[in-house]
C-alpha cells in the first residue's frame, strides 16, 4: 500500500525526540499544568458553582421562561446559520480546491476575514447597514422589516462569525484529494450533481462533519457580534451567552453558572464528537494522500 | 444524498421555533439603564396586574438594560422601545435630536420634568471604612483606588463626574481648579466599566478598589444583595440630585398601536403604588406623601440640581462629555 521506501540515510541523524528525558518531561509537565490551570479547573468550577445551591436551583434556572427563550433563540440561530454555512462552505471549498479561476486568492482571503475581524466590529457593520440611521434603515422601517435588535440580525451576526469554519476545514482536504476521481467520473459520463453526490461528498464527509461541529459550537457560543445587534431584550433577543451575562449582572450567580454549564456541556459534547470525527477524518486524509502518491 | 433530509429538518426546526415564540397580546418594551433591573421587575408585575383589572387586557412587558448612553444609541439605531427610562435627560435628548423619534419638549409631558423618582450619588466603602473616606476630597488623595464607570457610556458615571466637579468648584473656587480636582480623582481609577452594574460587580464581587462612587439606589442594593455588613455607605457633604427621566417613544408606540398602555405605564410610575415600589427599591420618591413615609431610609445630603449649577444637561454635556470636553481633556493628559 505504502509509497516506495525512502533510502535510510547513514550516519548520525538528529531527530526531534532524542532530547534528554527530563526536557521532555518538563515540557509535558508544563503543558499539562497550563491546561489544568486555564482549562480544566475553570470548567470544573462552572459546574461546581452551578450546582452549589442544589439541583433545584439549577433546574429552576434553566427552565425559567427567559432561559428557555434564550435556549430556543440560540438553537434557532444555529439551525439557520450552520446549514447556510454548510452550503456556502462546501461550494467555496469545491470551487477553490477543484478549479482554477481569477480572484481565487481574494476569495480565500475573504473567507478568512471573520477570523481576523473583531466580532464587535462585525456587529457594528450590521448596525451601520440595517440600523435606523444606517444605509438601509429608513427603507426597512418604512416596510416594517426588522433586522437588527431582532432575530434576523442575530442570525446574520452568527453567520458572519462562523463563515470560515466549514470552508477552512474542507479546502486542505479537497486539495489533498485532487481531481482525479472527479475526472474519472466525467469520463464515465456522470453529470455535475452525480459527481458531487457520488464522488466528492463521500470523500469529504468526515471533514465536513468536523467543520459542522466546530461551526455549530461557535454559532451557539458567540457573544461579541450578537451582543451588538441583540438589543438585550429578555425573553426575545437574548441568546444563551448573553443570558449568562445578564444573570451574572443581576447578582444571580448560581443561575448564571447553571446556564453557563449548558454552554460548557455543549463544549464537552463538541469535544467528544470532534475527537471521534477527527480520527475518521485523519484516515480519510491519509487515504487521500496514499491515493495520490500511488 | 444523505445530507438532504438532515438539512430540511434543521430548517424546519428553525422555522418552528421562530414561529412558536410569537404571541398575540400586546407587548411593551421598556429600554432602561443598568441599576433599574430590580425596580422594574417589581414594578412591571404590579402594572400588569393593574392594567388587567382596569381593562381586562393582559399586557406583557419586556426589559432591556445596559449603560444609559448605549441604550439610547440602540433606540436611535432602531431598537423598538415603547418607553425609555434612562439615567439622564441628555440621553433622551439624543433620541429626540438624532432620530427624531420624540418631540424636543418631551420633558414637559410628565410631572417633575418627566422624572418619577430621583436618586443621588454616594460613596460606598468597605466595612469599617479602612481608608477613612468621608467626602469627595478623600477620593483625590494619592493611594486611594476609586471605582466609577465610564462617563462616555454610563449615565451614572456622568452624575458622579458632575457631583465631584461641583464639590471641587465650591471647595477650590473656580472651574479650572475643579477640573484639576476631578483629574486627580480619575488618576485614582484603575477600571472604567461601561455601565454602573459592571462597576458594582468590580467593586463588590471582584474586590477591586477602596471606594465606589455609586448611585444611592445601587449602593443600597449592593449591600442588600451581596454584602450586609461588608460595606458602608458614606454620605458626602454635598451631592447632585440625580433625575433619571422617562418618556414614551412616539414614533414606536404610534406604529405599534400601544400609546394608551405605554402612557398608562409611565403614569403608573407616579401613582402611590408606583412610588412605593420605587422607594422600596431605594429610589427617592417624588410624591411628597410617599417620600415622607420613607424619609428615614435615605441619608440627609445637601443636594444641588443640574439645572441650577450646570445650566441643564445640554450645557453640561457639551462642556464635559462631548468629544473634546473636559473628560477627554483629563484623559488625554
Amino acid at each position: 500500500m505504502s509509497a516506495t521506501a525512502l533510502p535510510i540515510p547513514t550516519g548520525k541523524r538528529r531527530v526531534a525526540t532524542d532530547e534528554p528525558g527530563w526536557v521532555r518531561w518538563v515540557l509535558i509537565g508544563l503543558a499539562l499544568a497550563f491546561l489544568a490551570l486555564f482549562l480544566f479547573i475553570p470548567l470544573i468550577l462552572v459546574f461546581y458553582e452551578a450546582l452549589k445551591k442544589g439541583v433545584d436551583v439549577y433546574v429552576a434556572a434553566i427552565t425559567e421562561p427567559d432561559a428557555v427563550a434564550a435556549i430556543e433563540l440560540t438553537l434557532t440561530a444555529a439551525a439557520i446559520a450552520v446549514p447556510l454555512n454548510l452550503i456556502f462552505g462546501v461550494a467555496a471549498a469545491w470551487a477553490i480546491a477543484k478549479f482554477e479561476f481569477r480572484g481565487k486568492s481574494l476569495l480565500i482571503t475573504l473567507i478568512d476575514l471573520p477570523f481576523s475581524v473583531s466580532p464587535v466590529v462585525a456587529g457594528l457593520i450590521y448596525v451601520l447597514i440595517f440600523g435606523l440611521q444606517g444605509w438601509l434603515g429608513p427603507w426597512l422601517a418604512e416596510n416594517d422589516i426588522k433586522i437588527i435588535f431582532a432575530i434576523p440580525g442575530i442570525v446574520l451576526a452568527t453567520i458572519f462569525v462562523t463563515v470560515p469554519f466549514i470552508a477552512r476545514e474542507l479546502i486542505p482536504l479537497m486539495q489533498a484529494q485532487g481531481t482525479e476521481e472527479e475526472e474519472a467520473a466525467v469520463v464515465l459520463g456522470a453529470n455535475g450533481w452525480q459527481i458531487f453526490f457520488r464522488v466528492t461528498l463521500p470523500n469529504i464527509k468526515w471533514g465536513l462533519l468536523y467543520g459542522v461541529i466546530l461551526c455549530n459550537a461557535r454559532a451557539m457560543g458567540e457573544f461579541g457580534a450578537v451582543s451588538v445587534v441583540s438589543g438585550h431584550i429578555r425573553g426575545s433577543t437574548n441568546t444563551l451567552p448573553l443570558h449568562v451575562e445578564i444573570l451574572y449582572n443581576e447578582y444571580n450567580f448560581a443561575a448564571a453558572f447553571a446556564v453557563a454549564s449548558l454552554l460548557a456541556l455543549l463544549a464537552l459534547v463538541t469535544l467528544a464528537l470532534k475527537a471521534f470525527v477527527e480520527s475518521r477524518n485523519k484516515q480519510q486524509t491519509e487515504n487521500a494522500n496514499e491515493h495520490r502518491s500511488t | 444524498m444523505k445530507l438532504k433530509p438532515w438539512l430540511t429538518t434543521g430548517l424546519l426546526i428553525g422555522g418552528l421555533l421562530t414561529g412558536g415564540s410569537a404571541s398575540a397580546d400586546r407587548t411593551l418594551l421598556n429600554v432602561s439603564y443598568d441599576p433599574t433591573r430590580e425596580l422594574y421587575q417589581e414594578f412591571n408585575a404590579a402594572f400588569v396586574k393593574h392594567w388587567e383589572t382596569k381593562t381586562g387586557e393582559k399586557v406583557a412587558i419586556k426589559q432591556s438594560h445596559g449603560g444609559s448612553g448605549k441604550q439610547a444609541r440602540s433606540v436611535i439605531d432602531g431598537l423598538d422601545a415603547d418607553v425609555v427610562t434612562l439615567a439622564l435627560a441628555n440621553d433622551i435628548n439624543e433620541i429626540a435630536e438624532k432620530a427624531k423619534l420624540i418631540p424636543g419638549d418631551w420633558q414637559k409631558r410628565l410631572p417633575h420634568n418627566g422624572t418619577p423618582y430621583t436618586s443621588t450619588i454616594v460613596l460606598l466603602v468597605r466595612k469599617g471604612n479602612p481608608k477613612n473616606i468621608k467626602d469627595w476630597n478623600d477620593l483625590a488623595r494619592p493611594g486611594i483606588s476609586v471605582i466609577t464607570p465610564n462617563p462616555k457610556t454610563s449615565g451614572g458615571a456622568r452624575w458622579n463626574y458632575l457631583a465631584a466637579w461641583e464639590y471641587g468648584k465650591r471647595s477650590y473656587g473656580n472651574d479650572a481648579k475643579a477640573k484639576e480636582f476631578v483629574a486627580r480623582i480619575y488618576r485614582n481609577v484603575p477600571v472604567l466599566d461601561s455601565g454602573a452594574r459592571g462597576s458594582t460587580t468590580t467593586f463588590v464581587e471582584r474586590g477591586i478598589g477602596d471606594v465606589f462612587i455609586s448611585w444611592e439606589n445601587e449602593a443600597f442594593l449592593a449591600i442588600k444583595e451581596l454584602g450586609v455588613g461588608k460595606f458602608e455607605i458614606v454620605a458626602p457633604s454635598i451631592s447632585i440630585l440625580a433625575e433619571p427621566p422617562v418618556t414614551v417613544i412616539d414614533k414606536v408606540i404610534d406604529r405599534k398601536g400601544t400609546r394608551d398602555v405605554a402612557e398608562a405605564y409611565l403614569t403608573y410610575l407616579y401613582s402611590e403604588q408606583g412610588q412605593e415600589i420605587a422607594a422600596r427599591n431605594f429610589y427617592r420618591p417624588t410624591d411628597s406623601k410617599v417620600a415622607a413615609k420613607y424619609a428615614d431610609r435615605f441619608p440627609a445630603i445637601k443636594l444641588f440640581k443640574i439645572d441650577d449649577t450646570f445650566g441643564g444637561w445640554k450645557n453640561a454635556h457639551k462642556l464635559h462629555f462631548a468629544d473634546g470636553g473636559t473628560f477627554d481633556q483629563i484623559y488625554q493628559q
